[in-house]
């Protein structure tokens, strides 16, 4: 109460006057537009023709068009306008903006099977992740391990290794294992690497929940098992989904392993988006559609997080 | 797996009775030491299979010859003349220079640009919630796809960077390639990184700064202190340990910096944005030297490994604030 007190007398004091909210509100939203700017050019180049993307100068008022998108979902093949004129009239609107470019789709791109995998990995990671790291985490807020500290440093010291390093012998093991290039492969690899923060965050939000809950569960009969189901696991939802989101994120973006463990079966969105190319090298509209599909997610998980952000990028020591 | 969550269910009978016994409860409940060691055994066993052990299994590699494109060469024990190599290479030590002058660099610029937003918005003025989101969001994004549509954005004839600075400054925008000249590519990684992690430095030090009671405002106000003043004897020395962990975290994401700048520049041009990690790569990817490129990432592990003790020694300290 006397917090609250204080504070209201203290904007008075301590808060700013409106001309300096006016000009750092200024400032800080300039650089805000500016920020956004790269990202919006890529979501407008997805909407770009490929002359238009190339163009000089660079184009900012252009004529939408959907070919990117359809470039990234199909493989095409140039043919003679004799030929694409003898064809049976085009059934759908994508074959007909693609024979406009004397094409013809071939078949579809390697891409969904790339957000698959992308997808299978992001998320059997993440479950094991948060799984076996909401298990550790509350061994280790409640129970007394010995040399806990150094387990646990032992645990986050893993997640700073250099990803390059870490797949040197990685790669050797999983040649032996047969796990080269396999999504069960990317999936432990992407736990062992995501469990570390799941462990520190976890225990951060477990921290959190006062022990006498589970106490008076346990002293009405409940076991420990039962305790941690129905008393402290409702009660730390909140923290798991938050803890999940950030695993998903590591997972789904993540690019060193991804490169230099898979080549095709289990190559995720990352190694992939930059190798998208058109006739003559980089076709930038569809890689503009691959990454503004692939970043989508990204933001909206951004904005649902916006509370828990602090803590996943400090491993859970800074709270608010 | 299923070791764990059997006892669970045999423990579980009906739920509407819970009032059980004491001494049933310690019978058919596991004891808390077996429970604590049940539920951390699995994190720590699987990072011993995927970090420890391939761990111990580089070490051993770092003493060889190996080198996988001529697997049929014998495998020999060479001792430390990998790590002798490596040492005395004079291209290594460029690589390290590579690397501490772009962490240096970006680390130094982010915090500038970090810690300034940090103050502007702590003015918390009208939306700033929204503009801190939008300013956050390309921190969260992959690394790899950032600096591949970078390279877009940085295109000599028909990226719109170049065209901008052309509009500003009247210098031809074909007249210099951010990515292609060797005097500009080290900034271009520099900025590139600023413009992903400068949100980073400034939400730990929003943290800090917000950390810091409006009380002792009011006691500099009585006491006069100018605006100055404050600045230098309150808002800095508290925000201090936020912003060390910032510097450390980033200090170590840069340094074994890879992904962003592989498909950025991939180390060019020639060499001058070739950091450690790409180094490595190269050796250990498309060189295959095994043995030599292994004694290099035990080297970058033991010096990670000594910044990670220092961060999360900050860690805790800034946990008890």
């Amino acid at each position: 109460m006397t917090a609250a007190a204080t504070r209201s007398t203290a904007h008075s004091i301590v808060e700013a006057s409106p001309r300096t909210k006016a000009f750092a509100g200024g400032l800080v939203i300039l650089y805000a537009v500016i920020t956004i700017l790269p990202l919006l050019w890529i979501v407008a180049t997805a909407f770009k023709s490929q002359s238009d993307a190339i163009a000089y100068p660079p184009k900012v008022i252009f004529e939408p068009t959907l070919e990117g998108y359809v470039n990234l979902f199909t493989v095409r093949t140039r043919q003679t306008p004799d030929f694409i004129a003898k064809l049976p009239p085009p059934e759908t609107w994508y074959d007909q903006l693609v024979r406009k470019r004397d094409m013809v789709i071939a078949g579809p791109s390697k891409v969904v099977p790339r957000f698959v995998n992308s997808l299978i990995i992001g998320f059997g990671s993440t479950f094991l992740a948060v799984f076996l790291g909401t298990l550790a985490a509350y061994a280790f807020s409640r129970f007394r391990i010995p040399l806990a500290d150094d387990l646990l440093f032992f645990i986050l010291s893993t997640r700073m290794m250099p990803p390059v390093a870490v797949a040197i012998p990685i790669y050797l093991m999983y040649r032996q294992l047969n796990l080269t290039d396999t999504r069960l492969g990317m999936i432990l690899l992407y736990t062992a690497v995501n469990v570390s923060l799941a462990v520190w965050l976890l225990k951060g939000f477990i921290d959190e929940i006062p022990r006498e809950y589970e106490e008076a569960a346990l002293v009405d009969g409940y076991t420990r098992l039962q305790a941690l189901r129905k008393v402290v696991l409702p009660q730390a939802v909140t923290g798991i989904a938050a803890t999940a989101i950030f695993c998903l994120i590591f997972s789904w973006n993540e690019y060193a392993f991804a490169v230099l463990l898979t080549s095709g079966e289990a190559q995720t969105m990352p190694p992939f988006i930059p190798f998208i190319i058109g006739e003559g090298g980089q076709d930038w509209p569809a890689v503009a559609a691959a990454t503004t599909l692939f970043v989508v997610p990204i933001v909206m998980f951004t904005v649902l997080l916006r509370k828990h952000l602090l803590r996943g990028i400090t491993f859970g020591a800074v709270r608010k | 797996m299923t070791t764990i969550s059997q006892p669970d269910h045999a423990t579980m009978p009906g739920v509407s009775t819970p009032v059980k016994s004491r001494a049933a409860r310690r019978v058919r409940g596991l004891s808390d030491r077996t429970i604590a060691w049940l539920f951390v055994a699995p994190t720590i066993a699987l990072l011993l299979a995927i970090n420890i052990f391939p761990l111990i299994w580089m070490i051993r590699l770092s003493f060889t010859n190996l080198n996988l494109s001529m697997s049929y060469l014998p495998l020999r024990f060479v001792g430390l003349d990998n790590f002798r190599d490596i040492l005395t290479d004079e291209d290594v030590w460029f690589r390290l220079q590579t690397t501490a002058q772009f962490v240096i660099s970006s680390v130094a610029l982010q915090v500038v640009v970090g810690f300034g937003l940090a103050l502007l918005i702590n003015r918390q003025f009208r939306g700033h919630s929204f503009w801190t989101t939008i300013i956050l969001l390309p921190m969260m994004l992959s690394p790899a796809v950032v600096g591949n549509f970078w390279t877009l954005l940085l295109q000599p004839q028909i990226g719109p960077f170049n065209y901008l600075i052309s509009l500003f400054t009247g210098v031809p925008p074909s007249s210099f390639s951010m990515t292609g000249q060797v005097s500009l590519a080290p900034w271009t990684i520099v900025l590139v990184d600023t413009w992903m992690w400068a949100p980073y430095v400034m939400l730990i030090c929003l943290a800090g700064l917000r950390s810091i009671p409006d009380y002792i405002y009011e006691a500099a106000e009585v006491d006069r202190a100018s605006a100055w003043r404050q600045f230098w004897s309150i808002t800095l020395p508290m925000t201090v340990p936020f912003l060390m962990l910032a510097v450390l975290f980033r200090a170590i994401e840069n340094f074994k910096m890879f992904d962003m700048v592989n498909l950025l520049t991939s180390g060019g041009p020639g060499s001058t944005t070739e950091l450690v990690s790409i180094s490595l790569k190269r050796a250990a990817f498309e060189k295959w030297r095994t043995g030599y490129s292994s004694a290099l990432a035990i080297i970058l592990f033991v010096t990670v490994f000594g910044a990670a003790n220092i961060y999360v020694k900050t860690l805790n300290k800034v946990k008890q604030r």
